[in-house]
């Protein structure tokens, strides 16, 4: 952990989404809140928790500070340590793997310079691995910050971190233009559009 | 009531009794390492596997709840299977240093793998390792160790009520840990050590000095504060080792304060060996015929209403008999046991005891708290307290200077004037303690030790009986005492009679010769220009003071009847032998005795102890907790405003012992700055 003495607190917007979520719960059980209430943190706090925003979320939740870091280092999705501007999380898991996710790690190692777990020097780019994120379908994937990016190539990985790297907004999805998870070579059933009735 | 077979015995349980507490009243053992019966049950270490017929796979009896004609076998072929595999994967990342470890000889994992586990490893790959952990001055920490039962976190979340330590990381990658390094701050955190079946957490001030095996064990009784918690001293040689706590579920449970267990290293600093007597302003070495001729030659020459005997927080009733008898026979009674000066009733025993009794806390449901902060003086009490409130239906109000005492309570004022809101029932803890069925006030004795003690005291007492606290089967008047000595010292009248002055007058300058038993508590400014009597076994405030030193037993160096605040006398043993020249306090002054030229009628332990009996018979009654007969007492006075005022200024140091121990010294610097008080609810 990266001990920090900066203080945290919400902003007004996360502020009143935070009671919005704190409002579900019966009295005494605010606890349920917590992981809401840390992504909330983590996400007005460049995408990483300070010590000092998990205790503002256990304070707004009366618990023990120990129960909040509890939980936020059991989450891989909770970053504990600052990472970059874009948090570039690669699939290397069974089916992605099988279909070059090798190349995609490869690809990113090379353009970033740096290996997983490491952030650019400049602060843009934090490369790490992660377990299967749930889109086989169109494996290879990476996910950067929110958005998934699927059917890679080493080439379209090169791209996207260029783009990236000049400040462009990347479209999120297939990178190869195929619609939500149909095959690759278009449909191959139900091809005929549905006849109305009359 | 669930009617069961476990290894074709048959047993009926009561409704919500676990397999394994059913397995234990019949005897038959069960290993566990994350059950603990003093903690909630998390089944997660996977050790007390029992085979339960119709059932699937092997079931964790820890966590299943007796069930009506349940047929359970701890001894077939399927557990001793089960509990091979368990130990196999709990050995995967477990060290094999037991030759280097502290808790070796005493290991629940040894001596489980010993008993439940193959005979041989089978696991050739790395294991992984685990950063220690800072815990402060305590407890140290070996967390490659661990096999995480939990059982700490436990600990310091349900008992202590001071949750800090917490399983962080997850998988393989987990460890127990505060996250943020810091000491721990619960006054009770060296239990840790006890309740750890591994060598994770062990004692840091004794790590690498003894094997367990080593000790010579005597059970004794605590005297740092007034619980009277029972405790086993572990010796080697003559040196105190180490000490443990032992059950008693009527007092301390199974649990002791860090004080009890680590200040036993002041036992071998600043100690008196031998006599000193003051020549020319300075303090030289003496035998005990001299020591005792500049007495007996100094009582000689005064008036025998201007000697006087103060005696301290740590001595034993024998010590304090004694001496009340030789100032008898010197014609004084001008003699206390109240050094803290207080001046409140106790012509009734019930007026100075804790009536409810400790065990008594568990069953009342509404607990008022009177100038008393019961975490530092008296974590037991505390400890119960905070049971008690766990477990649901109890409030707990507090009158006294706002501390946190580690279960939510309901703080009502810091003056006495919050006493009158209650009594008129103007705060509306007044209805709480009203609708109680077993409404509990505890009044600190720091409190009574203000200058307008006794009319609380008093006022106290009628709180109690306005709100029907003291009845036949319930009574709920209470005092938590500070001092191991102090109930005893009442029980056997260490206190002026017959025209004899008390604390306030010994220590008002006016007195010619004040003997003083083990008082360091005082303002020896105060004594004047008295010749002093020091009799005791540290160097402390009162030793400083004395023209006469007669070096004492500490309490691990004599057999002693102390009295807790529940009015419960118990022994303690003799564990060690004094240092030097010192000797048994009692001794000491029976020798001395002769020398004035009238023997106590006494020349043993048991002798004095006959006698003593005399006085006092419900001494006699070791362990048994007598209870008191109520009468109406109390001196009416006037209440000052004033707040209160905290009465431990420091719970790590508040004796001779501890203020001599290098361990509370280090408790003091790293510890307590956590500990400073916060606003309560």
């Amino acid at each position: 952990m990266v001990s920090s003495t900066q203080s945290f607190t919400f902003n007004a917007e996360n502020l009143a989404r935070a009671e919005k979520i704190i409002a579900k719960y019966p009295a005494g059980r605010q606890a349920s809140a917590v992981i809401p209430l840390l992504d909330y943190a983590q996400r007005q706090n460049n995408n990483w928790l300070t010590q000092a925003a998990m205790d503002t979320v256990a304070k707004m939740l009366s618990m023990p500070p120990i129960r909040v870091y509890e939980v936020a280092s059991f989450y891989t999705m909770f970053n504990l340590k600052p990472v970059g501007e874009n948090f570039v999380q690669v699939c290397t898991t069974t089916p992605c793997w099988l279909r070059g996710s090798d190349g995609i790690v490869s690809s990113c190692k090379k353009k970033l310079g740096i290996g997983m777990g490491e952030t650019t020097a400049d602060g843009k780019f934090t490369l790490v691995e992660v377990e299967c994120l749930g889109a086989c379908v169109n494996a290879p994937m990476v996910q950067i910050n929110d958005d998934y990016y699927e059917d890679l190539t080493p080439e379209l990985m090169d791209k996207m971190l260029d783009d990236l790297k000049a400040g462009k907004k990347l479209a999120e999805g297939s990178q190869t233009g195929r619609r939500g998870s149909c095959a690759q070579n278009g449909p191959t059933s139900l091809t005929e559009k549905a006849k109305t009735n009359a | 009531m669930p009617k069961l077979t476990i290894n074709g015995h048959e047993i009926d349980v009561a409704q919500g009794t676990s397999v394994l507490q059913a397995c234990e009243q019949l005897g038959i053992e069960v290993p566990r390492f994350c059950y603990h019966d003093k903690l909630s049950v998390p089944a997660n270490c996977r050790m007390c596997l029992v085979e339960v017929e119709k059932t699937p796979k092997p079931v964790a009896s820890c966590a299943l709840p007796c069930g009506d004609g349940m047929v359970v076998h701890t001894d077939s072929v399927v557990v001793k299977n089960a509990r091979e595999n368990v130990m196999e994967m709990l050995l995967i990342n477990h060290p094999l240093d037991c030759p280097i470890c502290d808790q070796g000889g005493e290991c629940d994992l040894q001596d489980q793998a010993m008993a439940y586990g193959r005979d041989s490893s089978r696991y050739n790959e790395a294991k992984r390792a685990v950063k220690d952990k800072e815990l402060g001055p305590l407890v140290s920490t070996v967390m490659t160790r661990c096999i995480h039962c939990t059982r700490c976190v436990r600990f310091v979340d349900e008992i202590c009520g001071t949750p800090e330590l917490g399983g962080i990381y997850r998988g393989e990658s987990m460890e127990i840990g505060t996250y943020v390094n810091h000491a721990l701050t619960s006054e009770m955190s060296g239990n840790l050590i006890d309740i750890c079946p591994v060598g994770a957490l062990t004692n840091k001030p004794a790590s690498f000095t003894a094997r367990s095996w080593e000790f010579q064990k005597t059970e004794s009784i605590d005297v740092f504060d007034a619980i009277g918690a029972n405790i086993r001293i572990d010796t080697r040689g003559n040196e105190v080792m180490r000490v443990l706590p032992r059950l008693n579920e009527d007092v301390n449970e199974e649990w002791i304060n860090d004080k009890t267990r680590f200040a036993i290293d002041g036992l071998k600093r600043q100690r008196l060996d031998q006599p000193y007597v003051r020549r020319n302003g300075k303090l030289q070495p003496a035998s005990w015929n001299e020591a005792f001729a500049v007495i007996a030659d100094k009582i000689r020459t005064v008036k025998h209403e201007k000697i006087a005997a103060l005696a301290g927080d740590m001595v034993d009733c024998e010590s304090m008999f004694a001496l009340k008898m030789l100032f008898k026979g010197l014609g004084s009674t001008t003699i206390d046991c109240r050094q803290d000066g207080s001046d409140y009733d106790i012509s009734t025993r019930a007026s100075y005891v804790m009536n409810s009794g400790i065990a008594g806390i568990e069953e009342a449901d509404a607990i008022l708290l009177i100038g008393t902060n019961p975490r530092h003086e008296g974590t037991l009490v505390n400890a119960r307290i905070r049971k008690r409130w766990l477990r649901g239906g109890c409030r707990v109000g507090l009158i006294g200077a706002p501390v946190d005492l580690g279960y939510p309570h309901k703080f009502i004022g810091n003056t006495p004037s919050s006493l009158a809101d209650i009594a008129s029932g103007k705060h509306e803890f007044a209805a709480i303690l009203k609708n109680a069925k077993k409404p509990m006030f505890i009044l600190g004795a720091g409190a009574l030790a203000r200058a307008d003690g006794a009319a609380l005291h008093h006022a106290v007492r009628e709180l109690a009986e306005q709100f029907n606290a003291v009845r036949d089967d319930w009574n709920g008047f209470n005092i938590l005492q500070l001092a191991a000595s102090r109930v005893g010292g009442l029980d056997i009248g260490f206190t002026p009679s017959n025209g004899g002055a008390g604390t306030a007058q010994i220590l008002s300058g006016t007195m010619d010769v004040v003997w003083l038993l083990g008082a360091d508590e005082i303002d020896t400014k105060k004594l004047g220009n008295a010749f002093v009597v020091y009799q005791g076994h540290h160097g402390d405030a009162g030793a400083h003071r004395a023209d006469v030193i007669l070096p004492g037993a500490a309490y691990t160096e004599k057999s002693g009847i102390y009295v807790n605040t529940e009015g419960r006398p118990q022994m303690a043993l003799q564990a060690a032998f004094p240092p030097g020249e010192a000797r048994e306090d009692w001794k000491i002054i029976r020798a001395f005795s002769e020398q004035c030229g009238d023997a106590l009628p006494f020349d043993n332990l048991h002798q004095l102890r006959v006698v003593m009996v005399g006085h006092a018979p419900h001494l006699a009654n070791i362990g048994m907790a007598t209870k008191a007969k109520w009468s109406a007492f109390g001196k009416t006075g006037k209440i000052a405003s004033q707040p209160f005022a905290p009465v431990v200024a420091n719970f790590y140091m508040t004796d001779a012992i501890s203020r001599a121990s290098v361990t509370m010294a280090k408790c003091t610097e790293e510890i307590r700055p956590y500990q400073l008080p916060e606003a309560a609810e």
